[in-house]
């Protein structure tokens, strides 16, 4: 049949096309659909929202540009909420890029908050060696961080002053999109029984629900997904729920792209065609 | 609108040329990126890791013991010529021996045990017992198919199908996250071209 033919012929760029109309359109002209919350954002937020004032936690935002569509309003939204409950969030990355995104999000929730550089949050920035800085910050923080971000030695911070491991923290929140969020279970929840709260990308979030399960995370908080229902919870409307619409319009779409070449290659081949195979600008290359 | 904002979208567009076809804008971006990430990469190594480790603590603390990993480090860089590889080794050696002893207890401890024990716990109570149910089914099943020391027939075969049904579903899941992870990041990239350049949006 020469129009089920033409379909699986369907040039990419006009898929890209609809894409690209089905992300923009939803931004331009919102839907406002609601955003439901999951246990497992929920749990985040709950073991963040029970710490008392003064508390300490210590936030490592662990990602560079490439994924911070995701984690970027995560760190905004839990950084906003712990500067509202006065838990004092001392702040780290361990990727070289992300130095700027992690000083960014914490001036960006500083902002809106009211918090202020060293009585609410301290800046350690960038070091490198995942395990080594975990380990190291288990054993003694100045030793790996003997200075901040912006030179100031640690016993200099009234943030820092005190804290010399994670036996003075009371949680380790990790944001990350790589690896790193492993070695935080591994180290500071196995090794030094750090309370820890993982956020990850939409892609990593499945790969740690049994940590869930088995208590080692106290919750998690998955993607852009995971960021809207976390700003919901704060109650504020941040990048993440601004792009829930068009990332459920962009999923319809996905989902009407695969039934109908589906449907369209089932009938091609009960008609005794070859399926359509890679033409010109076809889908398949 | 800063200049910076206009160079951000001008990069981000000449990136989004390639789904139209590869083109000289595009390869501009991407070895500007490569270039730029690298120069990057160094002053922040410089800045935030050998200084406030290695050089204040060795020039104005005179800590002495900062000249072992110095040490390390440098050896590590002979691998460049052939006949320092030998060098090099010595570095590697340290690194793979400390690595393994700090890695492999972490793993097993994070990884294996803690698994194991959340694996071999009672059935929860009310409809928990379902999910609990599942998850023993779902791991014993997979755990099956991936036995290859004996051939997927009989009892164990049946277990072994029931395996890839279970691994089919985990997939799906991990594949429906994926494409919300990659349309997340192009939803990003809409909302900075549209509001940050173009003022078409309210701002954050």
């Amino acid at each position: 049949m020469t129009w089920v033919r033409q379909l699986l012929a369907i040039d990419r760029r006009i898929i890209f096309l609809l894409v690209g109309a089905g992300a923009a359109l939803p931004l331009l002209f919102p839907l406002n659909l609601p955003v439901a919350v999951t246990p497992r954002v929920r749990a985040a937020y709950d073991a963040i929202d029970a710490l008392p004032p003064g508390s300490k936690v210590l936030l490592s935002m662990d990602y560079e540009p490439d994924i911070m569509a995701e984690l970027f309003p995560m760190s905004v939204a839990v950084l906003r909420h712990c500067f509202r409950k006065h838990v004092q969030v001392i702040a780290m990355t361990l990727y070289p890029a992300g130095t700027g995104l992690g000083e960014r999000a914490i001036s960006t929730a500083a902002k809106a908050e009211g918090a202020v550089l060293n009585r609410d949050y301290a800046w350690l920035g960038y070091k490198s060696g995942f395990q080594v800085v975990m380990i190291g910050i288990g054993e003694n923080l100045r030793g790996m961080y003997p200075v901040d971000f912006y030179g100031t030695p640690l016993d200099s911070i009234p943030v820092t002053r005190h804290v010399n491991s994670y036996a003075q923290l009371q949680m380790v929140i990790n944001l990350s999109g790589s690896s790193a969020a492993d070695y935080w279970i591994q180290f500071a929840q196995g090794r030094y029984h750090a309370p820890l709260v993982i956020g990850c990308t939409a892609v990593m979030a499945t790969d740690y629900y049994p940590y869930l399960s088995s208590k080692q995370l106290l919750g998690l908080i998955g993607g852009m997904k995971g960021a809207a229902e976390y700003e919901r919870l704060i109650d504020t409307f941040g990048d993440a729920r601004r792009g829930m619409d068009a990332q459920s319009l962009v999923h319809l779409i996905v989902v009407g792209l695969v039934i109908v070449g589906n449907a369209a290659l089932f009938i091609s081949k009960r008609s005794g065609g070859d399926g359509g195979g890679p033409a010109s600008g076809s889908m398949t290359r | 609108m800063t200049l910076q904002t206009w160079i951000a979208a001008f990069l981000t567009l000449c990136v989004f040329s390639f789904l139209y076809k590869d083109n000289p804008f595009y390869r501009f971006a991407e070895h500007l990126f490569v270039g730029a990430a690298a120069g990057y990469l160094l002053a922040v190594q410089w800045q935030n890791v050998l200084i406030p480790n290695v050089w204040t603590p060795l020039l104005h603390d005179h800590k002495l013991v900062v000249l072992i990993p110095l040490a390390l480090g440098l050896m590590m860089l002979a691998r460049a010529w052939d006949k320092g590889a030998g060098i090099a080794r010595w570095s590697l050696a340290f690194y793979v021996g400390i690595y393994s002893g700090v890695a492999i207890p972490g793993y097993m401890q994070a990884q294996i045990f803690a698994q194991l024990a959340d694996a071999a716990k009672p059935f929860a109570p009310g409809w928990g017992a379902v999910n609990s149910a599942l998850v023993l089914v779902g791991l014993l099943t997979v755990l099956a198919y991936f036995f290859f020391s004996a051939p997927h027939k009989g009892v164990h075969g049946a277990g072994a199908r029931v395996g890839i049904y279970f691994l089919m579903v985990a997939f799906g899941a991990s594949f429906g996250y994926t494409v919300m992870a990659r349309v997340s990041l192009l939803i990003a990239r809409v909302q900075f071209l549209l509001r940050d350049w173009l003022h078409v949006l309210p701002g954050p």
